[in-house]
């Protein structure tokens, strides 16, 4: 006796269980904080594959750069990673100070980097948040921009915006910190402890938020080197790479902090990553105060650095050094550098290649989470379209850095 | 010299020399050889660049006649990078894709292809990604004016063709 269903696979017939359907998700989609479109091949509700299309955002940043002097291409920085742009700021110039050979002085190293850890915990809390409102997690959400909050209002008092910062020079800074920084500073990380306690209670137990994280997503070591993956994506897989320990740069150095790193490479390790990372920010942001020196906080030197305003309205040298510094720009010697840095997402470098005029002749941004994108497919193949939302705010792209 | 001689020992063909690149130490290669290069410079203990960073390109058209293709690598076994350029004629702009070594180089190749007009032979799947298919021309190349305009929808001029304009009513 065979029942209907064995009789028409014995000729030859399969019945349809499930078809292939493609559906194309985004370029605007409510789960996607970002504009990108997935064209997605789904087997039921298992992705079968994910083809990854960026370009959105792509205003010719590199372009851009090429048109004017060295100066007028930090306002672009600005919107690169535009949930950390004091990071691109510093990096920028850092890159540009290597080619010209001139050292920043220390007060200037140690803003840097008390800024850019302040920014990498903005970038964090925004990943965070994000992340787990899309899973529903909606209070955890507002309790990060609670926090993130506080920084913007620091990054206003320090540059004058919050998300246009401007705020790092060739050669320096545009000025010094506010006096009561440091009392500021203090307050906002007292509280950005409370709210991190709070969204972990909110999630370490979680039942929706642990299934729908632990186990999805998972990345091996050697592929994520492979996809050319950086920061917290490659920690997340369990290699310790990050360049403020291995290749430090604006004095990381003399910090005291640990870089941790994940087990199994799925997105609750993503998280669990960035969340320490966080409280290893603060901490170096705490030593930095405690021994933040005094004195200037850009190098004394007109051809790079534009003079004091008095000096520009009261003598002649001034003026001429600010005509000189505006119109022609920066000579920066001819030739080329390639310099990266740490940014939240990962290894954001400059490539830039001088001709020894005033202008870039080219500037070539490596962005971190370009590649992560590129691996999405990767990431997401063989689970179900919910958790493409997870993987994705896990990667947490910023168009601005990824489409430049 | 010790690097340009090992991959010359290596690569016999590459016409490896080093050049002074601010802080980085940099070679150039043939670009026949570019793949057998980055393989010998990956897989080697001696220098283990297990990871590629990011592929670019620099237009160097108008004083050299070629488009200098840059490949970035790191070793994070030595704590190194390194900067591998070659050198392809702006008249057939092709170098071999990498994409046989890393999976990263997709992404970064379909990028310069976009931007430079450089084809990766072998890439599995060398479309635009930055900008979209109909796009004419490559973006970064020095040629290509930076205010150019290829609007997808026809622009209108506000103020000659003001919108709704008068004598529809």
């Amino acid at each position: 006796m065979t029942t209907e269903r064995e009789r028409i696979g014995a000729e030859g017939r399969r019945a349809p269980i499930s078809e292939v359907m493609e559906i194309q998700m985004g370029p605007s989609h409510p789960a996607t904080h970002g504009t990108i479109k997935f064209n997605l091949v789904l087997d039921g509700e298992s992705i079968q594959s994910c083809d990854t299309e960026i370009g959105y955002l792509h205003r010719g940043f590199e372009k851009m750069c090429e048109q004017g002097t060295w100066t007028q291409c930090i306002p672009y920085t600005d919107r690169l990673n535009y949930a950390s742009p004091l990071i691109n700021n510093f990096l920028f110039a850092e890159a540009v100070e290597r080619m010209l050979g001139v050292t920043v002085p220390e007060r200037c190293s140690y803003i840097r980097v008390i800024l850019s850890e302040v920014s990498r915990i903005a970038d964090h809390l925004t990943c965070l948040g994000m992340a787990a409102a899309e899973l529903g997690a909606i209070t955890v959400g507002f309790y990060t921009n609670e926090a993130r909050e506080l920084l913007y209002n620091i990054n206003q008092d320090v540059t004058g915006a919050r998300l246009t910062v401007s705020y790092g020079r060739v050669g320096g800074l545009a000025r010094d910190l506010p006096l009561d920084f440091a009392d500021r500073m203090g307050a906002a990380l007292t509280k950005i402890r409370e709210t991190l306690s709070d969204t972990e209670k909110l999630l370490e137990r979680n039942r929706i938020f642990i299934d729908r994280m632990v186990g999805v997503g998972l990345m091996t070591p050697e592929d994520a080197v492979s996809y050319g993956l950086t920061g917290p994506l490659l920690r997340a897989t369990g290699v310790k790479r990050d360049l403020r320990k291995d290749d430090p740069y604006m004095g990381y150095d003399r910090f005291d902090f640990d870089v941790p790193v994940g087990t199994k490479g799925d997105n609750f390790d993503r998280f669990s990553v960035r969340f320490e990372e966080i409280r290893q920010s603060m901490r170096i942001v705490e030593q930095a105060l405690r021994t933040l020196p005094p004195g200037p906080v850009s190098i004394d030197d007109r051809t790079i650095v534009l003079p004091e305003k008095r000096d520009v309205y009261e003598n002649i040298e001034g003026l001429m050094a600010q005509f000189k510094l505006v119109i022609e720009g920066i000579r920066v010697p001819a030739g080329e550098i390639y310099f990266a840095g740490e940014a939240a997402n990962g290894e954001l470098g400059f490539f830039i290649v001088s001709d020894g005029s005033g202008r870039p002749y080219r500037v070539r941004v490596r962005p971190p989470c370009f590649y992560g994108m590129g691996s999405v497919e990767r990431m997401v193949k063989g689970y179900s379209v919910a958790d493409l939302v997870a993987t994705f705010g896990m990667v947490n792209m910023i168009g601005g850095e990824c489409d430049r | 010299m010790a690097l340009a001689d090992a991959i010359l020992r290596a690569v016999p063909g590459a016409a490896a020399t080093e050049y002074s690149s601010t802080g980085v130490p940099s070679v150039e290669v043939a670009s026949s050889s570019i793949i057998e290069v980055l393989r010998f410079l990956r897989d080697d203990p001696a220098h283990a660049y297990t990871a590629l960073i990011d592929i670019t390109a620099i237009d160097h058209t108008a004083d050299e006649g070629a488009f200098h293709v840059v490949y970035v690598l790191r070793s994070p076994k030595h704590r190194a990078k390194l900067i591998v350029k070659a050198r392809v004629p702006a008249a057939d702009p092709r170098v071999p894709s990498a994409t046989v070594l890393w999976k990263a180089a997709d992404w970064a190749e379909r990028e310069v292809w976009d931007m430079f007009g450089v084809r990766f032979d072998g890439h599995p799947n060398l479309r635009r990604i930055l900008m979209y298919e109909p796009f004419e021309g490559h973006p970064l190349r020095k040629s290509y004016a930076y205010d150019r305009r290829q609007p997808l929808v026809e622009e209108r001029d506000p103020i000659a063709d003001p919108w709704p304009s008068r004598d529809r009513f």
